[in-house]
C-alpha cells in the first residue's frame, strides 16, 4: 500500500524539540482565542453579567456610605474575577473535561509535550480573558467615575505579569490534580468561587481580614496581586495595603517558581498514575 | 393531562435530582459543600459592611442586606436547578432524548429536578439566618415572626421562581452549552435590580423601574416584613403597600410568569424538535 505523499512529512519538515513545543503552545492557544470570538453570546455573558455583579457591590458600598475609592476596589476586583473563573473552569478543570469528551487520550498519544498543551491553554486563556477584564475595567470606571493615580507603571506591569504567571501556573498544577477526579471536579470548581472571593479580598482590602487569614490566602496569587495593584493605582491604596508592594512582588516571584515547577512534576506524576490505574479514558458520570 | 404521569414525573425527578446533587461524595463533605458557598457569599457582604460602618449591626440597613441576601439564595438555587437539568441531561448524561421518549411530563420532570436545589438552598438559608442571629445581632425573634405571611410568601415565591426556571429551561433547549449556568447567570443579573442587598432608591432613577417589574423585589420585601416587620418597613421603597397588596402583586406576577412559561415551553419545545436540538451535544 502506498502512502499519500501530500500527507507525509519529510524529515526536514518534521518539527521536533523546542519548535514542536512552541507550535503546540500556539496550536492549543488558538482555539482558546478564536473559539471565544466565534461564540458571540460569550461576549455578552463574560462582560455584561460580571458588570452587573460589580454594579451590585458598588451600590452596596454607596448604600452604606463608603468612600469612593472602594468603588474602584470593586471594579478592579470584579475584573480580576474573570481571571479566577478562567483558571478554575478552563485550566484546573480542563483535563477533566478533555477526559470526559475523549480528547485526553489523543493529547497523550500525540508526539507533543503535555506541558506545552497546558501552557497553550494558559496563554490563550490569559489573552482572551485579559480582553474581557480590560473591558470590565474601562466600562466600570466610566460608569462609576473611578479615577486612578498610578504610582509606578513599571511596578504595576510587573505585578500583573507575576500575578498572572503564578495564577496560571497554579491552574496548570491543579489541572493535573483534577485529572484524577470525576464529578468531584465540577463541584470543587463550583465551590472555589465565593469562598475565594472572600478570603482573597476581591471586593474589599485584604488587610481588613485577620492577618493570618490574609497570609494563608496569599497562596492564591490574585490575593497579593490584587492588593499590590490597588496600592499602585489608588491614592489611598497604600494605606489599605496588606504588605508593601516590594514584599508582595517578592512573594509573587516565589509563587511563580513554586507553581510552575510543581505543575511540571505533578503533571508527570499524575499522567503516570492515571495511565497505571487506567483512568485516562474513564468517564464516571 | 394524566395526573399520575405528572405526579410520577415530578417525584421521580425529585429523587433523581437529589442523587445527582449529593451522591458524588460522602454526606459529611456534602454538608460542608452545601453551607460553605452561601456562607462565604454572606460573609463578603458582612465584611464590606463592617469595614465601612465599623460593625454597626444595629442599623436597620444591616438586617435588610443580610436577610435579602440570605433569601436570594433561593433565586439561584431554584432557577438554576430547573434550567440546569436540560444541560445536564442533554450534554453530560446524554439522556434527554430518552426522557423525551419516556412516558413522563417534561416540564414537571424539570420542576422536580429543581427540588433538590431548593432543599439544599433551604439548608443554606437556615444556616445563614442562624449565623446572623447568633453572631451578628440580626433582630430575628421567632416569637414575633408573622408565620402565616412567611409561609404564604415562601410558597408563592418558590412557585414564581420555579416558573422563571421553567422559562429558562425552555430557552436552554435552544442554546448551546456554555461553561456557566444560565440560571445562575440570570440570577446574578437580577441581584442588582431586585433590591436584594440595597434599597432600590440607591439605583439611578432610570434603572428603578426594572426593579419594580421584578416579582423577586416584592417577594424579598414580604420575606423581610414577615420576619422583622418594623425594621423592614423603615425603607421607603415599598412602604406605601400593605402586606396584602404586596401578596396580590406577587400572586399576579406569579400567574403572569406561569402563563409565559407554558407558552415559552411550547414554542421552544416545538423549535427544538424541528431543529433536531433535543440530542445536541455542543461540547463547549
Amino acid at each position: 500500500m502506498q502512502s499519500n505523499p501530500s500527507l507525509a512529512l519529510s524529515a526536514s519538515q518534521k518539527v521536533t524539540g523546542w519548535r514542536l513545543f512552541l507550535k503546540t503552545i500556539v496550536a492549543r492557544a488558538y482555539p482558546r482565542v478564536i473559539g471565544q470570538q466565534r461564540e458571540k453570546s460569550w461576549i455578552f455573558f463574560d462582560i455584561f453579567l460580571p458588570m452587573l455583579g460589580v454594579a451590585a457591590y458598588v451600590y452596596v458600598y454607596r448604600a452604606i456610605g463608603a468612600p469612593e475609592e472602594y468603588v474602584g476596589f470593586v471594579v478592579m476586583g470584579g475584573a480580576m474575577t474573570s481571571f479566577w473563573m478562567n483558571v478554575l473552569w478552563s485550566m484546573s478543570s480542563q483535563l477533566y473535561w478533555e477526559k470526559e469528551q475523549g480528547n485526553l487520550a489523543l493529547y497523550i498519544i500525540a508526539p507533543n509535550s503535555m506541558m506545552a498543551i497546558l501552557l497553550g491553554m494558559a496563554v490563550g486563556g490569559l489573552f482572551a480573558t485579559a480582553l474581557r477584564a480590560a473591558v470590565i475595567i474601562v466600562v466600570g470606571s466610566l460608569m462609576f467615575n473611578v479615577t486612578y493615580s498610578v504610582a509606578s507603571f513599571t511596578q504595576l506591569l510587573l505585578v500583573f505579569f507575576l500575578a498572572m504567571t503564578a495564577l496560571y501556573g497554579m491552574g496548570m498544577m491543579s489541572a493535573s490534580l483534577f485529572l484524577l477526579l470525576s464529578r468531584e471536579a465540577w463541584h470543587l470548581s463550583n465551590l472555589a468561587q465565593e469562598p475565594i472571593y472572600l478570603v482573597s479580598g476581591f471586593y474589599f482590602p485584604i488587610k481588613s481580614l485577620n492577618f493570618w487569614v490574609a497570609a494563608a490566602a496569599s497562596i492564591i496569587p490574585l490575593t497579593l496581586g490584587l492588593d499590590a495593584m490597588r496600592q499602585l493605582i489608588f491614592p489611598s491604596g497604600a494605606l489599605l495595603g496588606f504588605l508593601s508592594v516590594e514584599v508582595e512582588i517578592a512573594v509573587l516571584i516565589v509563587l511563580c517558581v513554586l507553581f510552575l515547577t510543581a505543575a511540571k512534576f505533578l503533571l508527570d506524576y499524575m499522567e503516570k498514575l492515571a495511565i497505571r490505574e487506567g483512568r485516562l479514558t474513564e468517564s464516571r458520570r | 393531562m394524566n395526573r399520575s404521569e405528572t405526579t410520577r414525573s415530578f417525584t421521580m425527578a425529585t429523587w433523581l435530582g437529589w442523587q445527582v446533587e449529593s451522591n458524588w461524595t460522602d454526606p459529611f463533605l456534602f454538608a460542608i459543600y452545601v453551607i460553605i458557598k452561601p456562607l462565604a457569599s454572606a460573609a463578603i457582604l458582612v465584611v464590606m459592611y463592617s469595614i465601612i460602618t465599623g460593625g454597626a449591626y444595629n442599623s436597620p440597613l444591616f438586617p435588610y442586606i443580610y436577610l435579602g441576601n440570605a433569601f436570594y439564595t433561593y433565586v439561584g438555587a431554584v432557577m438554576a436547578g430547573v434550567s440546569w437539568a436540560v444541560i445536564d441531561d442533554r450534554e453530560h448524561y446524554k439522556t434527554l432524548k430518552y426522557m423525551y421518549i419516556a412516558p413522563i411530563n417534561i416540564p414537571f420532570y424539570w420542576l422536580g429536578r429543581g427540588v433538590s436545589r431548593f432543599l439544599i438552598g433551604t439548608v443554606a438559608v437556615i444556616v445563614i439566618l442562624t449565623a446572623g442571629v447568633l453572631f451578628l445581632h440580626v433582630p430575628l425573634d421567632l416569637t414575633q415572626v408573622n408565620w402565616g405571611l412567611f409561609l404564604v410568601s415562601l410558597l408563592l415565591g418558590v412557585t414564581m421562581l420555579a416558573m422563571m426556571g421553567l422559562i429558562l429551561a425552555s430557552i436552554t433547549l435552544m442554546v448551546a452549552h456554555h461553561f456557566f449556568l444560565i440560571g445562575e447567570a440570570v440570577a446574578g443579573a437580577l441581584y442588582l435590580f431586585s433590591g436584594a442587598i440595597f434599597p432600590l432608591e440607591v439605583l439611578p432613577a432610570w434603572l428603578r423601574p426594572v426593579g419594580y417589574v421584578m416579582p423577586i423585589t416584592y417577594w424579598l420585601e414580604l420575606m423581610r416584613r414577615s420576619l422583622i416587620g418594623e425594621v423592614a418597613q423603615a425603607f421607603p421603597t415599598l412602604a406605601q403597600y400593605s402586606n396584602l397588596q404586596l401578596l396580590g402583586i406577587l400572586l399576579g406576577l406569579t400567574v403572569v410568569f406561569a402563563v409565559i412559561s407554558v407558552f415559552t415551553f411550547r414554542w421552544c419545545d416545538y423549535r427544538a424538535r424541528e431543529l433536531g436540538l433535543i440530542d445536541r451535544v455542543s461540547n463547549y
